[in-house]
């Protein structure tokens, strides 16, 4: 009896794990069919497939981040504004001065962890829905921010640079980190307790609870790292645009976007299925639309109707076969 | 068993608890407001406060059904930023133009309803997906059809809903046309959603759905009318937004996330089940008065939307511990 209870989900879960392969395939066909039909063909190399990664790595880590999140059966609205702050502070932190680089981005990502404690608390403690915990404590966040900053802050010595523009070989810093992130998440769960403990929290949070899991921990570390990550995404891109603006994140549109690329991924919005993998090749997916629309000239204001059309798209194609009720 | 323990609680809350909470919020706002400037309890003060919550009180009465079936629609800010930026365009100053526009824009509003509610319904995304994806869209059409820029002029005949006022009147002595249309849509919202079957089946649909569709309630269609009634909620409160305040690109920006508070201030549930539309038109005003009480204070800006993200937390933590 268990026995097959294991050997189905076993296949299940080795099923789910093709979905990100063939998702990366289709896309970057479609990069090299667009790329080829605009006589753009150079771009169909290994740097312009790296170029095209290194566009997404900003996306890619708050998505990483917000995959725990809705594997837990939450949503965190809050990242893209955790991206400005972040990426203003640290350059503000900074000044320039090379000695800084370590405490202010310490300091930084402790604030998130801080930020990120809030967010689980008003969900679990206070019971309040996460989508409105979140989109407030990121209105109140992004009000003290513009509050206080209104242009660029300060800027982040040379040194600081290396981690968007080094590279090894021909790879990116950032681009490897991504993939780092994605293995660790990949690794944590699948592999570890916490990993564990996640899944069944978001699969069913009663049960989960009756079986002795500390729920309401689980869902607030998943916060806690969550917002950890859009704050390295904020680091980065104070690296990468040399300071750190108010708008950065808002600009991004990295809440809404880091949903759709985890949709895109297969991870169910209700929590319980899904993971990294399969975020990551949403946000390939995403990468080669943006770099498609760009190379077939697509004017910018069309390219967010499609944007919006294809979001939508990619979770109906997931979701209009199941049988739940969604409202 | 559950109904012994509930009662003690329930006797506790008594009377008062049952009075919505938004309307002694207020009342409370009101009557600080009034202490700082007194201009507000005169009639020509009083009218320019509603006028100015007008359009948030429509769009949150619509938002209402979607919530009360269980939703959001989070498309409703850039569907006013539409209705603004379409109607300049299509009017193209002649004023004679400016009735079927208001119909095109109907029109539009009607389709964009549809849309969210079919995706939801049938294709069976979540609505705050489903109206996200609409947000980006409906924004990018407006955009990309006058070319990133405000572009035209509103006529006088168009502008009149938001900003004329019928004067020299018995006691309130004027009375903006903007205050009249707000009373017929609240009415007309505030029938349908309490005084009508198809209010009653909303209400029962955004309980359980499950339920419902077993009892034989239509529930697809009673989700695309909450859809559509809240895309109609939106044109209008545009075309009562571009009377006074022009023509701009973000005309409805942040509507949405405040239509949703207004609502949760009036007793709605989010995910659906409850909710009232005196209740949400007094969140809106509430909201409204918040919005006034910080300006007058001198708070920029950012800070006013720090405030309300605070609000917003506030309200549902305290309607979540009220209901259990």
């Amino acid at each position: 009896m268990t026995d097959i209870a294991a050997g189905s989900e076993r296949i299940r879960s080795r099923g789910l794990s093709l979905m990100p392969l063939v998702m990366v395939a289709l896309s970057l066909g479609a990069y090299a069919v667009a790329a080829a039909t605009t006589d753009q063909a150079g771009q169909i190399s290994l740097d312009g497939l790296i170029g095209v990664l290194q566009r997404s790595v900003a996306l890619g880590i708050v998505a990483l981040g917000q995959t725990l999140v809705i594997l837990v059966s939450s949503i965190d609205l809050s990242v893209a504004t955790l991206v400005s702050v972040a990426a203003v502070m640290a350059s503000w932190l900074m000044q320039g001065d090379d000695r800084m680089m370590l405490p202010a981005s310490a300091l930084v990502l402790a604030l998130a962890a801080a930020f990120g404690t809030v967010n689980g608390l008003l969900i679990t403690k206070l019971r309040v829905n996460a989508l409105i915990a979140t989109l407030g404590t990121g209105l109140i966040l992004q009000g003290i921010l513009s509050a206080s900053f209104n242009d660029f802050a300060g800027s982040v010595p040379v040194a600081y640079q290396l981690l968007a523009y080094g590279t090894i070989g021909p790879f990116p810093f950032s681009v490897l980190f991504l993939f780092a992130l994605a293995a660790l998440g990949w690794f944590t769960l699948r592999r570890t307790r916490y990993g564990a403990h996640v899944y069944a929290t978001g699969g069913n949070l009663e049960g989960a609870r009756l079986a002795g899991i500390k729920t309401g921990r689980v869902i607030v570390i998943a916060h806690v790292l969550c917002s950890i990550a859009a704050a390295m995404t904020g680091l980065y891109l104070a690296s990468r645009l040399r300071s750190g603006a108010p708008w950065v994140g808002r600009d991004g549109v990295y809440d809404l976007e880091s949903i759709a690329v985890v949709v895109i991924g297969g991870t169910v919005l209700a929590g319980g299925r899904g993971g990294v993998w399969g975020t990551v090749a949403g946000v390939i997916l995403f990468g080669c639309l943006d770099a498609i629309f760009t190379m077939a000239g697509v004017d910018a204001f069309l390219k967010q109707v499609l944007r919006g059309i294809i979001v939508v798209a990619a979770v109906a194609a997931y979701a209009f076969r199941g049988r739940e009720w969604v409202a | 068993m559950t109904t012994a323990v509930r009662e003690p609680a329930a006797r506790r809350v008594g009377l008062i608890g049952r009075i919505n909470p938004s309307y002694v919020a207020l009342l409370a706002m009101l009557a600080v407001i009034a202490w700082i400037t007194p201009s507000i309890l005169e009639p020509a003060g009083f009218m320019s406060f509603l006028r100015r919550g007008a359009p948030l009180a429509v769009v949150a009465s619509g938002q209402l059904f979607v919530i009360v079936v269980g939703g959001f629609d989070l498309s409703v800010g850039s569907l006013m930023t539409l209705t603004v930026m379409g109607s300049a365009l299509l009017i193209n100053n002649d004023p004679d133009k400016t009735w079927w526009v208001i119909g095109a824009m109907y029109g539009i509003g009607l389709v964009a309803g549809l849309v969210n509610g079919l995706v939801v319904t049938y294709l069976k995304v979540p609505s705050i997906i489903a109206t996200l994806g609409a947000l980006l869209s409906i924004k990018g059409i407006a955009l990309a059809w006058s070319g990133g820029s405000p572009q035209g002029y509103l006529p006088e005949n168009f502008r009149q809903f938001g900003r004329m006022a019928l004067h020299d009147l018995p006691v309130i002595d004027l009375l903006p046309l903007a205050v009249i249309v707000l009373v017929v849509v609240v009415a007309l919202f505030a029938w349908l959603m309490h005084g009508t079957n198809f209010g009653r089946l909303a209400l029962v649909v955004g309980d359980n759905a499950r339920a419902a569709a077993l009892a034989g309630v239509p529930v697809r269609l009673v989700r695309i009318l909450a859809f559509v009634l809240s895309a109609l909620s939106a044109v209008t409160a545009g075309i009562l937004i571009g009377g006074f305040s022009g023509v701009s690109t973000d005309a409805g920006e942040g509507f949405e996330l405040q239509a949703i508070a207004a609502a949760v201030l009036g007793g709605a549930q989010l995910l659906g089940g409850r909710g009232s539309v005196p209740g949400a038109v007094s969140g809106a005003f509430t909201l409204t008065a918040l919005f006034t009480l910080l300006n007058l204070l001198g708070l920029p800006k950012p800070l006013r939307d720090a405030v309300q993200g605070l609000i917003l937390i506030a309200a549902v933590a305290y309607s979540t511990r009220h209901q259990t």
